[in-house]
């Protein structure tokens, strides 16, 4: 009986064998492999991966990846800590706080694209004509900056109310005695935030970074409706360079590209989630 | 006080500034879009709506849609639970490795696995089905409902399962009258976000469907880039696709709250 | 340290705008003096309010009506910290990323006190808990008994705490730390003689810390008086029963020519109480404490048969639960008497130790 755990199991490794398993063992066959459509594939070894890491476009992709991920980070997680601490505890404006958070979650990433379009539409679209009165000549098919600047709105846009929800569970589970004896200690409110709020939020921020981060990897509809990673490759993120590669039957470059991304990916969703779980345990030992 | 309202409100009025555009822009004639900055319609028209309503494409592709959809929330919800289950309950061999696997499964870039999805399904003969779509999202759905999942039963005391196997129920029976009820809100919580990132996933949905199960995602793409895009059209689908999402949030307000930390608060 | 006093407090959590005397009050005509320095117990059942009376003395609740004085100064409109009382919760409030000595720290660094000064306070605090040979432990690895000490020992390490209320504060604790704890409070009472009130609803709890204990029921005061006073004159029926282990025991009865009818038997009594008994009218609630039966397995002169139904042994002595007819009374037997379940027993009731209820009122 040590091992029913895995009787458990079954239903989930039977579906996940076919929509996750095989399909990653065929990436990493690829990877190693020389495929031109037509012949048969050629084993070259690791001949794709040093193709990849030496490739200019790639590590453009991967810089401009890291910094927007880090990037998002940086403000999302501190700005949906404000929204959740400024939202109201109970009463009727809860549910519609709520909802009203959850809605750009269920919007489609490529219905965010189309937003972005239609707000950034030169000559009429909302923002560069906004952005005209101050004299800013936007244009996201133009400038680099400009675009750049707008994806990175946009997932904040879309995903801020995401980590903001988390915190708010985070919040509404902290006992109200908590804050009653740290004000009886005389506890600032930075303080209080500092040594009651933010210790409790721990267990939802470690959600919250690790969701966002695994999900900032997979940004491709949104540039790719834009501007289709442009202009130049502004926007070309690690998702978009890699399936514009796998697109273009470049499968053993696909291959690579992919593993070399899911390798990263774990590595720094590992870092992060250890990071985490310790920052704020051991720091007085 | 007062001043955390002020600053809560105007993030809700700028986080639906982009939304409202788009409601905006879908009543709009494709004319004035064209030629004109307006914040509200000048000339009122529901016509890009009553394309969509009487168009066999577009209401074929919603459909998909939540065909898929639903299809995928039923298997990702079949699989996870016992899984969660097993994970919260039992200390097995192998089982912390098992789960992080799962969990890179939810890392895994779905560009990269476009190619060979579509391989396997095509060998499957289950390409441009339904059922690729939902398969191909249990990459990612499942190890999140498995994570939402235990993290809820995880707060369940052990001893509930305990005395109830004491008392006689049979191992079924103490699962669907006693433990299902227990973790409903929780299996409501991974339902709403297996829902949630399925309905908005576009590249899986694109790569394995041509015309027989073509999503309502992909029907939004057709077009963009072309010259002369319908904004006015494009914008009344993307407003429809946003309705089935705002009703799933209704249904679930009340536990967004606390399924939102996933259960493990 | 301080005394404090509550006067003519009153609170309705009803914010609507009836009329004051149509709201319901969770707490009603509080008059209550703690003098400085005094171990007290606010006891009573759940639910009477006792929570919102410590809610009120602590500054989290502002009083419908009423006002609150520490050391004859109003704090009725100030804030908790400027009150400087403090408060120990059901749930241990530790600050999970400091160690046991920061936590002690924490309230002396947030008045700015020098470093040199809390070291020696925080030291001097740990000693009083036993936590000083862990101040460097983390806080999470702790059991919830010494988390509990760490409240208690963040209220205690400020000189100028003008008193410190614990709120059921034995809630989750371990039953094999319980004892532990309810004597280290008593102890840490008794060393730095500072004000402290021990809410409950353990009557156990209640009479082994306190010297003095206010006994509220549905938002009144009821008794106020140390534990031995409440034991051998309880104010009302309900006092006599909930205070004592077991209960006081009551029986209707009717004062008829000298002597009272009960159900099932008479009692003869004396002329004065009988005087005094008259003043009042005719039904009456008798009640006395099993301990003060006495008990006999022969015939007595003035004693009442009774037939012994169930016998329970606590170790230290023994309940008889003994039946005439519909009437029930307990008992409790320390010398080694041999009766057995079934036996018949005669119980005789000491006219001294009797008391005596009307309309819920003791009056003798």
């Amino acid at each position: 009986m040590k091992n029913r755990g895995w009787l458990f199991q079954i239903p989930a490794l039977a579906i996940l064998s076919i929509s996750a398993f095989i399909p990653l063992m065929t990436v990493i066959n690829y990877s190693l492999h020389y495929i031109f459509a037509g012949s048969a594939p050629t084993f070259v070894g690791f001949d794709n991966y040093i193709e990849v890491l030496r490739d200019p476009a790639f590590q453009g992709a991967l810089i401009r990846q890291l910094f927007f991920s880090m990037g998002i980070l940086a403000v999302e997680v501190p700005l949906g800590i404000c929204i959740a601490l400024s939202m109201p505890r109970r009463g009727p404006a809860v549910a519609l706080c709520l909802v009203l958070l959850g809605i750009p979650l269920l919007i489609p990433f490529n219905v965010v694209g189309i937003i972005a379009r239609v707000l950034t539409q030169s000559s009429v679209g909302l923002i560069p004509e906004f952005l005209a009165l101050v004299n800013y000549d936007f244009n996201v098919s133009k400038y680099p900056v400009d675009a750049f600047a707008t994806i990175f709105l946009l997932d904040v846009w879309h995903w801020t109310p995401l980590v903001a929800l988390l915190c708010y569970a985070g919040l509404q589970a902290i006992p109200d005695a908590f804050y009653q004896a740290a004000r009886i200690d005389g506890a600032s409110s930075w303080k209080m935030f500092r040594y009651v709020t933010l210790p409790k939020l721990r267990s939802v921020l470690i959600i919250g970074v690790l969701l966002r981060f695994m999900d900032s990897f997979k940004i491709y509809a949104e540039p790719l409706l834009l501007t289709g990673g442009g202009p130049g490759d502004a926007t070309t993120f690690l998702s978009l360079h890699v399936a514009r590669k796998a697109e273009s039957y470049q499968l053993g470059y696909a291959g690579a590209s992919s593993f070399i991304y899911l390798f990263i990916v774990i590595v720094f969703s590992y870092v992060f989630f250890q990071l985490m779980t310790h920052i704020g345990k051991g720091e007085n030992q | 006080m007062k001043k955390r309202y002020i600053f809560l409100i105007c993030y809700l009025v700028v986080l639906f500034i982009p939304i409202y555009w788009m409601i905006n822009t879908s009543l709009k004639t494709d004319n004035e879009i064209l030629k004109e900055l307006t914040l509200i319609p000048k000339d009122l028209t529901f016509k890009n709506y009553a394309e969509i309503f009487t168009s066999p494409l577009w209401r074929s592709s919603f459909m998909n849609s939540l065909i898929y959809v639903c299809l995928n929330v039923v298997i990702s919800l079949i699989a996870a639970i016992p899984a969660a289950y097993a994970f919260s309950r039992w200390k097995f061999r192998g089982s912390h490795h098992l789960f992080f696997w799962l969990l890179t499964n939810r890392m895994a870039p779905a560009a990269v696995f476009m190619v060979p999805f579509t391989e396997l399904y095509y060998t499957l003969h289950i390409y441009d089905t339904h059922l690729a779509v939902a398969l191909a999202h249990c990459l990612f759905n499942i190890p999140l409902a498995i994570w939402i999942l235990e993290g809820f039963m995880s707060g369940i005391p052990r001893e509930i399962d305990e005395t109830a196997l004491i008392d006689g129920y049979s191992f079924p029976r103490f699962f669907g009258k006693i433990f299902f009820p227990l973790i409903a809100p929780g299996v409501g919580v991974a339902a709403f976000f297996c829902f949630t990132f399925s309905w908005i996933e576009l590249i899986l949905a694109k790569a394995l469907t041509i015309t027989d199960a073509k999503p309502v995602v992909v029907t939004l793409t057709v077009g963009i880039g072309a010259e002369g895009v319908r904004w006015g059209l494009l914008a009344a689908a993307g407003v429809l696709t946003m309705v089935p999402g705002a009703i799933v949030v209704y249904f679930v307000r009340n536990y967004i709250a606390k399924g939102f930390a996933l259960g493990r608060v | 340290m301080a005394r404090i006093e509550l006067e003519g407090i009153s609170h309705s959590y009803d914010s609507s705008s009836k009329p004051e005397d149509q709201r319901e009050y969770a707490v009603s005509g509080l008059d209550i003096s703690w003098p400085d320095g005094s171990a007290n117990a606010l006891l009573g059942p759940s639910g009477c309010g006792k929570t919102t009376i410590l809610n009120i003395i602590s500054g989290l609740l502002y009083p419908t009506a009423g006002r609150v004085r520490v050391n004859g100064k109003d704090v009725t409109g100030l804030a908790p910290r400027e009150r400087k009382i403090a408060q120990v919760f059901q749930f241990p409030v530790v600050y999970d990323s400091m160690n046991v000595f920061d936590n002690l720290a924490f309230p002396l660094r947030n008045q700015k006190t020098p470093e040199k000064t809390v070291k020696t306070k925080v030291e001097e605090t740990a000693e009083v808990l036993g936590l000083a040979d862990r101040l460097k432990f983390r806080t999470t690895g702790l059991n919830a008994a010494d988390k509990q000490k760490i409240s208690l020992g963040r209220s205690i390490v400020r000189e100028d705490t003008a008193a410190v209320l614990l709120d059921e504060p034995l809630t989750v604790i371990d039953p094999k730390f319980k004892g532990e704890l309810r004597r280290k409070l008593r102890e840490v009472q008794n060393r730095l003689k500072k004000t402290m009130i021990y809410v409950t609803h353990d009557q156990h709890e209640a009479l082994t810390f306190a010297d003095n204990v206010t006994i509220v029921k549905d938002g009144r005061l009821i008794q106020k008086g140390s534990p031995e006073e409440l034991h051998a004159q309880p104010a009302t029926p309900f006092i006599g029963y909930f205070i004592g282990s077991p209960g006081m025991n009551l029986l209707d009865c009717r004062l008829e020519a000298n002597r009272l009818q009960f159900a099932d038997f008479e009692l003869p009594i004396g002329q004065d109480m009988k005087e005094k008994m008259a003043s009042y009218g005719k039904d009456f609630k008798f009640g006395i404490r099993p301990e003060f039966l006495d008990v006999a397995a022969e015939e007595k002169n003035r004693a009442v048969a009774f037939t012994v139904a169930v016998i329970e042994d606590t170790g230290a002595y023994r309940v008889l639960t003994c039946d005439r007819e519909s009437s029930r009374i307990k008992t409790r037997v320390t010398e080694s008497i041999n009766i057995r379940e079934g036996d018949r027993v005669w119980l005789e009731f000491p006219e001294d130790k009797v008391n005596l209820f009307y309309n819920e009122q003791r009056i003798v």
